[in-house]
């Protein structure tokens, strides 16, 4: 049964949409702030692609966001809402980090230990959580919240710490060199960018995995059934408590992976945290903009990504930076308001064909 | 039915034959190139109940949804009362005295009977509604048609048939004329069933004209005066209901002759399949719903469990499955112990079911057909290997499944469940279960809802599975399919069986006292 392809059924059209009226909504607000939005505009372009060095600043940008988002696309295909991403990326980041400071590896290996930490400790930091769900009842919003500032607070404790903190600054101190995934020499005079790093290709070859463990695997079979029919499942004899406890366990896992990819390929430590960094709670505008799909969060990444950076060029032309926020808060209030304009349209381009299909089956 | 009987309302006629009430002349109603209506004639006279029969899909609805104002034909015209009108929106068709009783009730849960009656139409006393005076009038209509409603009850706490009669009131307290009842006993137990039929027979007496949308044969017979049959968009014919019995009905409707009886051959039935002893069990409420019930089904045998919805047979079946915990008693499958184990502990013992619920248990409705077919089979060898799932060898398997079952349309492996019709949905269940060929199925009424063609192949592969020795444990409200089915019947009143019947010795009579609680001895 082929069916004629509808535009108006897909999500791309609809997701492109909000983009262009985020960034409409934000040039009124640049207006009324007295700032000429095509100027401001022209320097987000500028600092996005004006240079090869800035394109590349993009994609390291991107990283963790694309693990973050990951971890919650992940988790909306089982039905849970994984809110506590933020957390476990602090803690991701927090073991990846310890590893890199006080054990001796050989290069290649000590940053993959140290991600492999981070991933245990995101992993755990889920798990526990979807424990309480499953054997409590604890509403997982909830626990996951909390969590994020148990989180907040262990990091601040640990980098003030007198056997990890830098004398100088209100951080941790650098991790070893060999515990570092940046590139050679030769990548960051080619790119022009220090921080030029393997979290990007890492980030592209989880969102491919976790792509091919949803569509391919029994895995992905019963997570998808979980998250779509609990009671149908359950009936199947799929074991839901142990669905959610893999699924939350394995976004815990992608979010802890965010944070060593950000800590072990761009800053080389954790800073006292002032405020949540947020890396985790911007997965969530990732994954909706991805609209769940892992393949989609690299995409959607990368534009958060370099929005980010190039944001922060707003500020050379008086703009400022937070206007990306409001772009990317509006971006994701359409692409909500878009599942119901999608309702709309399909039904309406779709209303005569759908009952002479359905009536001619019956 | 129970009610046989007492509501032959089809030769105590009210029909005045001068007096046209509704007129739908020529009706066509087109969707794109799609007719779902092909020049449909009904004429409906005062005092009449006049049935529309025909398959899912055969556009006995839209023909109603144009009637009430929902659709606007393509072309032919409709007359109310002798005048010709167009019925723009259901407004319209309220104030030309239509009403319309749909299939789900459209009911304010937590509102009284009274507040969802008024509702969008209350009666004023300055700024405040008068809920007084409200009630008063429900209450003249409630006793002048016998539509029993306790008028400060809220929605949520009355039954289904009392929900029922609060929207015929709704439609009533409107001051409709002409009332139309899309599948009106699709979800009443046979005594409530009997009600409605008493109910109907009220509103012709006052001259009122019913249309009763069905696919339940016997209802027409006991109710109707008039048939007409509508088959893929087409008329077909106006029969008067007297004069034709429901095999011609039937054959009309789906345009081939449908076989009633089932064909079962005789077969001794083998050695104790599930054995259920002195089963004990709380419903969600902690309220004891299974009360040392008992229960065995033998090999090569259907046992068919008759009882009036309550009495305890979901929780039996979602025990039996595993979906609940019972608090005492035992369970054994071919002498294994399945008490409480897991769904899949379970399944894997030997129990297979179809569930009451399809789209809740029976499918994960935003699956592909063919991802559904293998739910609880998705980690054998046969569609995985190191838990990566064979695609292949799924798709070629649904291919063998929707050829084998017949499930329509062709091809549609990759469609997902909620976009087929109910009959299909039920057929996937069913290749499903009866492919897994476990040594008992339980099937929970498995034709709800069905039209005759598809309760036909269902009861076809329940005989199927007995006559290859397997046991089955059918659930059914209705009465007529645990007769026509089971080689036993046992009664179920209060979480306890109370009665034993043979099915060739069955006599509806006898097993509607037994429902009601009644002693064999006593009957």
């Amino acid at each position: 049964m082929k069916r004629k392809f509808n535009i108006w059924e897909g999500n791309f059209i609809y997701t492109l949409l909000a983009i262009v009226i985020g960034f409409v909504v934000g040039a009124i607000l640049l207006s009324v702030a007295g700032i000429d939005p095509s100027v401001a505009y022209g320097s987000l372009y500028e600092g996005i692609f004006g240079d090869k060095k800035y394109i590349v600043y993009s994609m390291v940008y991107a990283a963790p966001y694309i693990l973050t988002g990951l971890s919650v696309a992940f988790s909306f295909k089982t039905g849970v809402f994984n809110i506590g991403a933020e957390g476990q990326f602090v803690v991701g980041s927090l073991a990846a980090v310890l590893v890199g400071l006080f054990v001796d590896l050989p290069p290649v290996i000590h940053p993959i230990v140290c991600m492999l930490a981070a991933a245990v400790a995101g992993a755990i930091w889920g798990g526990v959580v979807g424990l309480m769900k499953i054997k409590r009842g604890i509403n997982e919003v909830l626990s996951y919240i909390m969590f994020n500032w148990i989180a907040y607070y262990l990091s601040n404790y640990i980098v003030i710490s007198k056997s990890v903190k830098d004398e100088s600054v209100e951080a941790t101190r650098l991790v070893k060199d060999s515990a570092r995934t940046l590139m050679s020499d030769k990548m960051v005079i080619a790119t022009g960018c220090p921080t030029v790093n393997w979290g990007f290709v890492i980030a592209t070859v989880c969102a491919i995995a976790l792509w091919f463990i949803i569509t391919k695997t029994t895995l992905g079979y019963q997570l998808r059934a979980v998250g779509l029919s609990k009671t149908a499942s359950e009936y199947g004899g799929i074991s839901s408590s142990k669905i959610f406890m893999s699924s939350m366990a394995i976004s815990g896992m992608l979010a802890g992976l965010g944070g060593a990819v950000h800590t072990l390929g761009m800053t080389g430590r954790i800073s006292q945290f002032a405020g949540q960094e947020s890396f985790g709670f911007d997965g969530i505008t990732v994954a909706l903009i991805a609209g769940s799909n892992p393949i989609g969060c690299i995409f959607s990444g990368l534009f958060y990504g370099a929005m980010k950076y190039g944001g922060n060029k707003l500020t050379l032309v008086n703009a400022p930076k937070e206007v990306v926020n409001i772009i990317m808060g509006t971006i994701i209030f359409f692409i909500a308001i878009a599942l119901l304009f999608k309702r709309i349209m399909v039904s309406v381009s779709e209303k005569k064909n759908s009952d002479v299909k359905s009536a001619k089956e019956d | 039915m129970l009610c046989r009987k007492e509501t032959t309302v089809g030769n105590a006629s009210n029909v005045d034959m001068n007096e046209v009430a509704i007129q739908m002349k020529n009706i066509v109603k087109k969707f794109g190139n799609f007719v779902a209506n092909d020049h449909i004639n009904l004429t409906i006279h005062k005092g009449e109940v006049h049935a529309i029969l025909g398959e899912n899909g055969a556009g006995k609805s839209t023909l109603m949804n144009v009637l009430y104002g929902i659709y606007q034909p393509t072309s032919g015209s409709i007359e109310i009362d002798g005048k010709e009108v167009v019925i723009e929106g259901p407004e319209k068709a309220i104030e030309l005295g239509i009403g319309m009783v749909h299939q789900h009730f459209m009911l304010v849960q937590p509102f009284t009977v009274t507040e969802n009656i008024i509702l969008g139409d209350e009666p004023r006393k300055g700024l405040v509604v008068d809920k007084e005076s409200a009630k008063k009038k429900i209450m003249e209509l409630s006793e002048k048609y016998g539509l029993m409603v306790d008028p400060d009850a809220k929605i949520e706490d009355i039954s289904v048939g009392m929900q029922q009669r609060v929207e015929i009131l709704k439609v009533l307290y409107r001051g409709a004329k002409h009332l139309i009842l899309d599948e009106p006993t699709s979800s009443l137990t046979p005594q409530e069933i009997s009600e409605l039929m008493e109910i109907i027979k009220n509103l012709t007496n006052d001259g009122k004209s019913v249309i009763l949308i069905t696919h339940k044969l016997k209802e027409i017979t006991e109710a109707a005066d008039f048939c007409t049959i509508i088959r893929q968009g087409k008329y077909i014919d106006t029969v008067k209901v007297d004069e034709v019995d429901e095999n011609a009905l039937a054959s009309m409707m789906v345009g081939r002759n449908v076989e009633f009886k089932v064909e079962k051959k005789d077969i001794k039935p083998g050695k104790v399949a599930l054995d259920v002893k002195n089963l004990h069990a709380k419903d969600y409420r902690g309220v004891e719903i299974l009360n040392g019930l008992n229960l065995q089904v033998r090999e090569g045998e259907i046992v068919g469990l008759a009882g009036v919805d309550g009495n305890g047979q979901s929780e039996l079946v979602e025990i039996l499955t595993g979906l609940m915990k019972a608090e005492s008693g035992e369970i054994t499958i071919e002498g294994v112990d399945i008490f409480n184990k897991s769904p899949k502990e379970i399944f894997d013992t030997g129990v297979s079911s179809i569930p009451e619920d399809r789209q809740k248990h029976g499918l994960v409705m935003d699956y592909t057909v063919s991802e559904n077919l293998i739910l609880q089979n998705f980690g054998t060898e046969k569609f995985s290997k190191h838990g990566i799932l064979k695609k292949s060898a799924m798709k070629k398997f649904a291919d063998e499944m929707i050829e084998k079952f017949d499930i329509r349309p062709r091809g549609c492996e990759t469609r997902l469940a909620k976009q087929l019709s109910g009959g299909n949905q039920q057929k996937v269940i069913i290749a499903r279960e009866v492919t897994n060929d476990k040594e008992l199925l339980i099937a929970m009424n498995p034709t709800r809802g069905l039209d005759v063609g598809a309760i036909e192949f269902v009861h076809k592969y329940l005989v199927e599975q007995r006559n290859k020795g397997r046991a089955v444990l059918l659930v059914s409200f209705e009465l007529d399919e645990i007769m026509s089915l089971s080689d036993q019947i046992q009664v179920i009143f209060e979480g306890q069986i109370t009665g034993s019947v043979k099915g060739s010795e069955a006599d509806e009579n006898e097993l509607g006292f037994l429902m009601a609680g009644g002693k064999k001895d006593e009957a």
